[in-house]
């Protein structure tokens, strides 16, 4: 699936650099709604779609909402965050996943997305949410909110409930086991 | 413009208008983050902000109900270029903070 060229989960390498399986249609979104950051100014080769693109400037693309409806769904528990969990490239995002890693949530229930990596997405989450900044966090498809949300959740402990009601929570032995592979 | 914190003013003047807050707090934490690497070439002294605001208005609405609300009354000063990098948010109803500061005067 293209989505895991810009996943990246807890405790595994930065990026999952699978090639997907071609198809046309996937290709097209990934290549346009989720390439690499480049200047805004200077697409690399202008197609059709991108022209188009620019014209609704905008406007969220079709392509580029639909790529972000099928990262928030890729696993129960997404973030949206500046750098990597591994490296985070911003306080915010790294307060953020270092809640989630507190919590306790099971690796393979979390996927981190990259907004650095790609413009489109970086702007295009913004508009997706209704929300300026970045981190961003989901869980069940469900916006939750950005680091304040997250860290006062987590202090109030309304955070702990909403996972644990949700079941993404590793179990105490896996939590260990993650644990090391973590590091 | 004199003023020389514009964006801060503007905060001010909105949220106080909008909201009519009870408390309303804004601190300017830029010089904390002025070296890191989104704010090269940035020149303006304004783009961190973090504000605790309290007000009736926020009454019935879930946190991110509200943060939208402040998102939205500072839409301009976060679009622009140069404008607000970053804008921490504490959000509280008066009697959540009223609560607030009851269980923070135990803890001492």
């Amino acid at each position: 699936m293209f989505s895991r060229t810009i996943l990246s989960r807890v405790g595994m390498s930065t990026f999952l650099a699978t090639g997907p399986k071609t198809n046309p249609v996937l290709q097209a979104v990934r290549q346009t709604a989720f390439s690499s950051i480049r200047p805004a100014t200077a697409p690399i080769k202008p197609s059709p779609f991108l022209l188009s693109l620019a014209a609704q400037r905008r406007l969220l693309s079709d392509a580029v909402r639909q790529a972000i409806d099928k990262a928030v769904g890729s696993a129960p528990v997404v973030l949206f965050m500046k750098g990597t969990p591994e490296t985070p490239q911003c306080g915010f995002s790294r307060a953020s996943i270092q809640v989630l890693g507190l919590q306790g949530v099971d690796p393979e229930k979390f996927a981190a997305y990259n907004v650095l990596e790609d413009s489109e997405l970086r702007q295009g989450i913004k508009e997706y949410s209704d929300w300026p900044t970045i981190p961003q966090l989901y869980v069940d498809k469900e916006f939750i909110g950005g680091c304040d949300i997250i860290v006062s959740m987590h202090q109030n402990g309304e955070l702990a409930k909403l996972l644990e009601e949700k079941k993404v929570l590793a179990a105490e032995a896996e939590g260990q086991a993650e644990g090391e592979k973590k590091e | 413009m004199a003023s020389p914190t514009p964006v801060e003013d503007a905060i001010k003047q909105k949220i106080t208008a909008a909201l009519q807050p009870t408390t309303l707090e804004i601190y300017n934490d830029s010089h904390l983050h002025a070296h890191h690497k989104p704010m090269q070439g940035v020149t303006s002294t304004e783009t961190h902000f973090r504000l605790v605001i309290t007000s009736e208005a926020f009454q019935k609405k879930m946190q991110p109900a509200r943060h939208r609300l402040v998102y939205s009354l500072l839409k301009d000063e976060l679009a622009q270029e140069g404008g607000i990098h970053a804008l921490q948010l504490r959000t509280m109803t008066p009697e959540e903070e009223a609560k607030r500061r009851a269980q923070e005067a135990e803890a001492e």
